[in-house]
């Protein structure tokens, strides 16, 4: 059944396991005590940072068919995407299965993405378990988008931190705390931000859109929710989140975001974590495991992507961005 | 003897504050208008070149010693003053001037750059 | 243009945005700069000295404070040093010539791992490139104009 731009999922999909691995930086968060794995060093014992990703990315998905009591054969397909021009890490990480991989580019967004969509192909009938997965490393994604990791340079204060570390989830037909109500798909939004620094602030706009289209397609209210998630808007970018559903008369009082979440301590130098892997972490470490023990039953979780490239920038473009939300339910009779 | 030191004290206090100021004026700007690096150090190396052809960094190199010759405007004051000096001897000294004048800096970053590459590794950073 | 203009290109949105810009550390940010700047320079009119005392003068003197300096410069960058005194000393570490050796050894080191050629050696003036071309093209203009005066 669909509404507006939301799909609901009649045999509501369960997510049957997940699995996260985080960096060093992330370890001494909230996401390291939540993560499968949290690592001491950052580059995960390979010569090279793109080399990490791809193995991050593919120990997260290893570990999330692992913990689900799946074989190789069982999983249907892999959805999954990351940063890299090329999506190379995702790309690489399948090498090592023996399922089909569905490549995905949705920047930041790719997790709520990927989960939308094996949901909607366990729902149809076409699956019974997917895996959806994504990851960033800090190193590569700073060498690709920005300068060489040595250079001298300062970071200016709206600033944000792309997260080491990865995260997959298994969509699943069968058993599962966690299932997939209901997701709303997003559209590409530009306001005008041109300073990539200031994703959030690029960001914002996306997921406000998404999650006011959420409400009015699903009849909801911000309060039915115990957690409104995004992915990685940051300090800034949850200001103006904040600011963007109140002016249209919702209440923002539930949400978090991952990015602001995801480091002990905000420094006021910068705003929080971003990346793929900040929303694929946190929900697959912290939020999954509060979700499995009852903590929160209904939330949504909308990860928001900017979709530039450094091309784009240096034509002077302005940043589009774009935010998927997916509703999780946990606690549910049955 | 004791006018010698204070000659020389005198100095170092003269290249710590111009070359202080210089490098100031570029983090005033950089507040101001978020330059990437790369930026700044071009347009600083530009204006050293324009203040040398108009005969004005000159008296501050001569002023300040290092403090002027040290920041990136100290580079395009080489290249200028390359240009200057070969303007004298011709046409084809004019035009080759900057870059020998500029030659020894630019060599040093090449030979020791590629040195430093082949003996260390990028390595993560954490904050 | 398509995208930009179809949807709201907000004014107001941009100007709530930079209203919300975290403040810039001004004073802080220019005295550490000052400082550090300053620090370099001494360190090289302490050198000048020294090659001067060895017996070096005029351009040789400067080329060769020049070349310590980058050596440093391009130590400390491969020490990874470099961009933690960048972090603090923003501009105070970019302008001196050390940042210069900084720019130009980041790269070289960073790309290592796609070759040497097309990595180390292709890269590495992928920041500095730019000082060389407009300082080689203003440098020659100067120079052509000088002989014609």
């Amino acid at each position: 059944m669909k509404k507006g731009n939301t799909i609901f999922f009649a045999n509501k999909p369960k997510v049957r396991s997940y699995a996260a691995i985080c960096g060093s930086k992330e370890r001494e968060g909230v996401a390291g005590r939540y993560a499968d794995v949290a690592l001491a060093d950052d580059m995960y014992g390979e010569s090279t940072y793109e080399k990490a990703e791809c193995k991050m990315l593919s120990n997260a998905v290893s570990l999330a068919v692992e913990k689900g009591g799946l074989t190789d054969g069982e999983v249907d397909a892999l959805l999954s995407g990351d940063l890299l021009t090329q999506i190379i890490s995702a790309s690489f990480a399948a090498r090592d299965f023996q399922f089909p991989y569905l490549g995905l580019y949705s920047a930041c967004s790719t997790m709520s993405e990927g989960m939308l969509l094996a949901a909607a192909l366990v729902d149809g009938g076409y699956a019974k378990n997917c895996v959806a997965a994504t990851g960033s490393h800090f190193a590569s994604a700073e060498r690709q988008y920005r300068y060489p990791l040595e250079l001298g340079c300062t970071r200016p204060p709206q600033s944000q931190w792309t997260v080491t570390g990865a995260g997959a989830c298994v969509v699943s037909s069968q058993s599962g705390a966690v299932r997939i109500v209901n997701a709303t798909l997003g559209r590409v939004r530009d306001w005008g931000v041109t300073d990539v620094n200031n994703m959030g602030a690029a960001m914002a706009p996306a997921a406000a859109d998404t999650v006011i289209r959420h409400f009015k397609d699903t009849d909801a209210q911000p309060e039915d929710y115990d957690l409104i998630i995004t992915g990685d808007l940051g300090a800034l970018g949850s200001r103006i989140f904040k600011d963007l559903l109140w002016e249209k008369g919702y209440d923002p009082s539930r949400h978090v975001d991952c990015g602001e979440m995801i480091y002990k301590v905000v420094e006021d130098e910068f705003q929080g974590g971003s990346g793929a892997g900040c929303s694929a972490v946190m929900m697959n470490s912290y939020f999954f495991s509060k979700m499995q023990a009852g903590l929160y039953k209904r939330v949504l979780f909308a990860a928001t992507g900017a979709l530039l490239s450094t091309v784009s920038s240096g034509q002077g473009e302005s940043i589009p961005c774009i935010s998927h939300a997916v509703e999780l339910e946990a606690g549910y009779d049955g | 003897m004791t006018a010698e030191i204070v000659a020389i004290l005198l100095m170092y206090i003269k290249a710590f504050a111009v070359g202080g100021a210089i490098c100031m004026t570029a983090q005033i700007i950089i507040n101001f208008t978020s330059l990437t690096s790369g930026k700044i150090l071009v347009y600083f190396m530009l204006a050293g070149v324009a203040l040398t052809a108009l005969g004005l960094y000159q008296p501050l190199v001569e002023f300040a010693g290092a403090g002027a010759t040290v920041p990136i405007c100290g580079f395009g004051y080489l290249l200028a003053n390359g240009a200057i000096k070969g303007a004298e001897k011709g046409l084809f000294y004019a035009v080759s001037g900057p870059l020998t004048a500029a030659s020894a800096g630019v060599t040093a970053a090449v030979v020791f750059s590629l040195i430093m590459a082949l003996l260390f590794h990028s390595r993560p950073k954490r904050n | 243009m398509t995208g930009r203009n179809a949807q709201n290109c907000n004014e107001n949105y941009l100007k709530y945005v930079s209203a919300l810009a975290p403040p810039t550390k001004h004073f802080k940010n220019c005295l550490s700069a000052f400082a550090v700047g300053g620090l370099i320079c001494s360190v090289g009119q302490f050198f000048r000295y020294m090659l001067g005392y060895a017996g070096l003068s005029g351009d040789e003197l400067a080329g060769a404070v020049s070349v310590i300096l980058i050596f440093f410069g391009c130590l400390l960058t491969g020490l990874g040093v470099y961009d933690r005194i960048g972090r603090y000393a923003g501009a105070g570490s970019i302008v001196p010539i050390t940042g210069f050796a900084n720019s130009v050894t980041s790269p070289a080191i960073e790309f290592r791992t796609e070759g040497y050629i097309y990595g180390t050696a292709a890269k590495m003036f992928t920041v500095a490139g730019a000082i060389i071309v407009y300082g080689v093209f203003s440098g020659v203009l100067v120079g052509i104009v000088y002989c014609l005066l």
